[in-house]
């Protein structure tokens, strides 16, 4: 996101203050970020859980998909396998970091794409109006009608299981969500007297779109889709958890838990693992997202 | 009122039509032919060509949806692959069970939702905000099918305290008002009130501490009213939208329960999706999301006329 002047007018008090004295929108909310605890908390919990996904071939752990029999289901803090072993004798702690890549990547990959479908869907509508808008916003409303887990099951169910059919069923509930919410922040940004002033100075539609209009747009969406990723982080490992998503033995924290489940009269802990990783990032996604919100809020 | 209700239920119409489309295409987005899942492995080209008159599947798209959509009007959602019995009557058994289930989770989850959401916005800022908007956060980020694993953990398998799975004992699935069928109802209650629970109290939250800054709130103060009839006014102006976010949540309960449902094997609308969906039973996949769906949208218009008849200011708008 660009650090542009008009970004500031969203806010009328702030339009106000003499230009010299201005400091940028987006390094104010950026400032009052990092005066967070909680958000900072939550973002360095999130840094290693990314970190350590993406670095796992070098951190020296056992093979993931390297099983045995005669160490299945071992308690956490047994010598050697420190979070103890699953049902097929593989270590845990090397399968829960690599099993942050399908996680992480089938959590957040439906919520970047339908940021840019809904975003482009919603700014559209909101900007041209009119039949267009009309057109847009009704077929929005029949994806209203599902509630957001059926509808993800539903579509994951008709197109069979995979990762790439979980992502675009996800993809698919999360659309209209975001372009109800880009569409009337549109809206409201449209009628503002600086888009009407660029109009006037004789500004083409894509020119004010993209100049004018996405930078004020863009932000209150940006917080929204961040707040989406704490959802579909658990809806996706729940298809998976289900059998629609990711297929064994790939780790993967919703199909671990799914195959871990027929093991908590063994070994109940272990088995309860991969559940509180998504419980992890699912609550930091939620807390960043919040912290976000009230940090773009410069009027409080 | 009158105009604003009929003017409601005609809104609904397209609606409606337009979900039944989105369910009658399901069948269609399947990779293959629909006709694959009727039919056994050895069949002739003769019987598949009959089968596909049968059901209809060598007519226009339009077409079939029209007849399709004719024929669940008049309560006909065809038969379903695996068993052989209408789909219709499937998926009202199963729903029953579901509901029961949202009923009970609806009013653990809505009481503590605005009971932590009240103090909270209330007491704002003070630890009995943080302790509500902890549990608050808490809840709406929980992967509740593993709350439900949690839950099984400790009171199942460790404490030996309720029944991990079923809705009955002996693996009934009828359910009775008794202490032995209540047992089963618990820890699937529980596990899907977490995040109703969690959304009520966020919600409640940000609305008392709006009404509480407005205006109107310090003249009710400074003409000497007691707190506690303070209090009321804000919970009279809260109650649209509250009302509101709470319809819409008893419709995730209802449509959403196929992951806590598989948990605990409570056998309702959502076991039957999920046994839909692992069979290939297009029919029945097809009729429960219908129904489902149909649910949500009869509360969502129900939710809608419900705040239209408590906030008179809706009705103008």
């Amino acid at each position: 996101m660009s650090i542009s002047p008009t970004s500031a007018l969203v806010d009328p008090a702030l339009g106000s203050v003499p230009a010299a004295r201005m400091r940028g929108y987006w390094t104010t909310v950026g400032r009052r970020i990092l005066r967070d605890k909680v958000s900072m908390a939550c973002a360095c919990v999130l840094a290693l859980i990314f970190l350590s996904a993406l670095a796992a071939p070098w951190l020296g752990l056992a093979d993931p998909y390297q099983g045995s029999m005669i160490r299945r289901l071992r308690h956490i803090g047994t010598s050697g396998f420190p979070l103890g072993t699953d049902e097929l004798g593989r270590d845990m702690l090397s399968r829960l970091i690599y099993g942050g890549r399908l996680s992480l990547i089938i959590g957040i990959l439906p919520v970047i794409l339908a940021f840019g479908i809904g975003t482009s869907l919603g700014v559209v509508a909101g900007y041209v109006g009119g039949k267009l808008n009309t057109a847009i916003m009704r077929t929005v409303d029949v994806f209203y009608a599902f509630p957001s887990v059926l509808l993800a099951i539903a579509i994951s169910g008709a197109l069979g299981a995979g990762i790439i059919n979980s992502i675009v069923s996800l993809t698919i509930v999360f659309v209209p969500q975001i372009t109800r919410v880009a569409e009337s922040v549109t809206t409201g940004v449209r009628n503002m007297d600086f888009v009407e002033a660029a109009r006037a100075s004789g500004a083409g539609p894509f020119t004010i779109m993209r100049v004018h209009m996405l930078g004020n747009v863009l932000g209150p969406i940006f917080v929204y889709a961040t707040g989406l990723i704490s959802v579909s982080m658990i809806l996706a490992a729940g298809l998976s958890f289900l059998g629609l998503g990711t297929k064994p033995p790939e780790p993967e924290w919703g199909l671990m838990l799914n195959t871990l489940r027929t093991a908590i009269y063994v070994n109940a802990w272990v088995a309860a693992l991969p559940g509180l990783m998504i419980f992890t990032v699912s609550i930091c996604f939620n807390l960043l997202s919040d912290g976000m919100r009230s940090a773009m809020d410069i009027r409080n | 009122m009158l105009a604003y209700v009929t003017r409601r239920i005609f809104y609904v119409i397209p609606i409606v039509i337009s979900v039944a489309l989105v369910c009658f295409m399901l069948v269609h987005i399947t990779p293959g032919d629909p006709l694959v899942a009727v039919l056994p492995a050895d069949a002739s080209q003769e019987l598949a060509n009959q089968l596909r008159i049968a059901y209809g599947f060598d007519r226009p798209l339009p077409v079939q949806f029209g007849i399709w959509l004719w024929k669940a009007v008049n309560g006909d959602l065809g038969q379903s692959i695996a068993t052989g019995r209408p789909v219709l009557t499937e998926v009202m058994r199963a729903v029953g069970n579901t509901v029961t289930l949202a009923i009970a989770a609806a009013s653990i989850g809505f009481a503590l939702g605005l009971f932590f959401g009240l103090i909270a916005g209330y007491f704002r800022d003070t630890w009995i905000d943080k302790v509500a908007t902890s549990i608050a956060i808490a809840g709406v980020s929980l992967p509740h099918y593993w709350l439900g694993m949690v839950l099984v953990i400790i009171f199942s398998v460790q404490l030996n305290w309720l029944p991990a799975v079923g809705a009955g004992p002996g693996g009934s699935g009828a359910w009775g008002w008794d202490w032995q069928h209540t047992r089963y109802l618990i820890l699937p209650a529980i596990t899907t009130a977490a995040i109703p629970m969690g959304i009520v109290t966020r919600t409640i939250r940000a609305l008392t501490g709006d009404i509480l800054s407005q205006d109107f709130v310090q003249a009710l103060r400074a003409k000497g009213l007691r707190e506690i009839h303070v209090f009321r006014h804000v919970i009279k102006n809260a109650a649209p939208t509250a009302l509101a976010v709470m319809g819409l949540q008893l419709g995730y309960m209802l449509g959403g329960s196929i992951l806590i449902e598989t948990v605990f094997s409570w056998p309702g609308s959502g076991l039957l999706l999920n046994s839909a969906i692992f069979q290939r039973d297009l029919p029945l996949l097809q009729g429960t999301i219908l129904v489902l769906a149909l649910f949500f949208v009869l509360l969502n218009l129900m939710v809608d006329i419900a705040q239209a008849a408590i906030d008179p200011r809706i009705k103008r708008g």
